[in-house]
């Protein structure tokens, strides 16, 4: 049995279509995918995120806590600022990736995926308990709400109020919606502008009809994980399970970036310093397009000119915005230049595929 | 869900509308709301011969890709054209405008009724 999301009932009286994901029910559509999709990349969506994992720390050693248990440079980050980060095994490899809130010099808010929540709650009690910081999963009684499309500051700043413009991307202030307290965060998954609103799930039907209402004549409509698959696929952007995996460092992802040495010890230091000065080929998370309307597949092979397997297929569709087939893959370094002639085994047939620059799409300044 | 009682039914999800020996077939409604947008929808071939359980299609929309499964055995006699050029018509109208091909039906196709089928996905669910 799944656990329903704060908003269950709310998304029932929509006429959602549920999936089960990390062992909750959430929408996956309310009608049709694209025309959500759409929605969010022309007027604005409204997602129910309820089941992203919320870690709260909390104390005087909070920056130190977390600068040891995640391979980013917390302890830099202003209060009232986030960063993507990622929490790592000792063997290098990427357990979660993550958003981190800044709240105030002394608390710090982890985001997880659904996932890994309870693998990221459990590895940051571990990994703090030498430091003067509690640890909190308030992940069951966390509800987020994300609005997310080009109408979305409109519609943000007619429920909270807030002054957006100070509010630049991955920035995240206290505010109120609907009479209730939140945590409002310039942030998303989509690649558009757009907001998360981290709210208590017995309060989170108000905000959401709160949105609901600004929405209306701003062409807002609720929005399904189906879409949220594509919208972060067409931005490019990672997605744990598909591009990330346990046995993939950060580096080998092609997100080395997100690997700051100039701090203290912190876990999978010793393995990422060997794998970021090992001499080993690396591969490179490239963007494939095509043109038709078959789309290759994560688990797909990418063959080269000669119909040698050299890469694999980590993510693809066919592109709601751009009308033709996109995909995320590995390949090695050699052959990741944008322009490189590629093709996707799908099912026995070798599909011509293109390496573009990524992402593939970027919403107009 | 409705399910029109005239029809036959595969497990696969599929319906067959036999008239003279003339099938026509196309997924359900259940099968269409589960895949969500059917965004490409590759057909038979007219004169290609099908034999029933094999494979002779795809469907697939944004998230998944299905194949089909041919109900009956016979020869391809139409396509439905429309449902190529515009893969939309699969979960607007399933039973109708959705249709995707006809055989010229060879022995006797075992199908599930209306009543069976209804059953399959209420176990499914």
């Amino acid at each position: 049995m799944s656990t329903p999301s704060p908003l269950h009932a709310v998304h029932e009286a929509l006429g959602a279509s549920f999936t089960d994901f990390a062992g909750w029910a959430m929408p996956l559509r309310y009608g049709s995918e694209l025309a959500e999709h759409k929605a969010v990349r022309t007027a604005a969506g409204l997602f129910d995120l309820s089941h992203m994992g919320e870690i709260e720390l909390t104390g005087p050693e909070a920056a130190a806590a977390l600068d040891y248990a995640l391979v980013g440079k917390l302890s830099a980050v202003k209060p009232g600022r986030a960063r993507y980060t990622m929490i790592c095994a000792e063997s290098g490899g990427v357990l979660d990736d993550l958003v981190v809130y800044r709240l105030a010099e002394d608390r710090y808010l982890v985001v997880a995926n659904a996932s890994n929540a309870a693998l990221v709650a459990a590895e940051l009690v571990s990994r703090a308990a030498a430091f003067d910081v509690e640890v909190v999963d308030r992940s069951a009684q966390t509800a987020l709400i994300a609005v997310q499309g080009p109408n979305s500051a409109a519609i943000v700043r007619e429920v909270t109020g807030a002054d957006l413009d100070a509010l630049p991307y991955y920035a995240g202030v206290a505010a109120t919606a609907a009479g209730h307290d939140v945590l409002l965060a310039r942030t998303g998954y989509t690649g558009e502008d757009g907001f998360e609103l981290y709210v208590d799930g017995a309060l989170a039907p108000d905000v959401w009809r709160a949105l609901s209402a600004a929405g209306e004549g701003r062409g807002l409509v609720p929005a399904g994980l189906a879409c949220r698959d594509t919208l972060r696929l067409e931005a490019g952007m990672p997605l744990y399970g598909n591009e990330l995996t346990a046995e993939l460092t950060p580096f080998d992802a092609a997100l080395g970036r997100v690997v700051k040495f100039d701090k203290g010890d912190f876990v999978g230091r010793a393995a990422l310093e060997r794998r970021r000065d090992a001499d080993v080929e690396d591969k490179v998370l490239v963007g494939l397009v095509t043109t038709g309307k078959r789309a290759p597949r994560p688990g797909y092979a990418v063959l080269d000119a000669a119909g040698n397997r050299v890469g694999t297929v980590t993510s693809g569709a066919l592109s709601p915005t751009l009308g033709h087939p996109v995909a995320l893959a590995y390949v090695p370094a050699a052959t990741s230049g944008p322009g490189t002639a590629l093709s996707v085994d799908v099912r026995g047939t070798a599909l011509p595929v293109e390496v573009v620059e990524l992402p593939f799409y970027q919403r107009p300044a | 869900m409705s399910i029109p009682e005239n029809l036959g039914y595969t497990e696969e999800h599929e319906w067959v509308d036999l008239g003279g020996d003339t099938a026509t077939v196309g997924v359900t409604k259940y099968a269409a709301d589960s895949l969500g947008d059917v965004v490409f929808v590759q057909l038979p071939e007219v004169g290609a011969t099908v034999e029933v359980g094999e494979a002779c299609g795809e469907i697939e929309s944004t998230k998944s890709v299905s194949e089909l499964f041919a109900p009956v055995s016979g020869e391809v006699t139409e396509v439905n054209d429309a449902v190529v050029d515009s893969p939309e018509h699969v979960n607007l109208d399933p039973f109708g405008d959705g249709w995707l091909f006809r055989v010229r039906v060879t022995g006797t196709p075992e199908l599930l009724t209306a009543t069976e089928y209804t059953a399959l996905i209420a176990e499914t669910d």
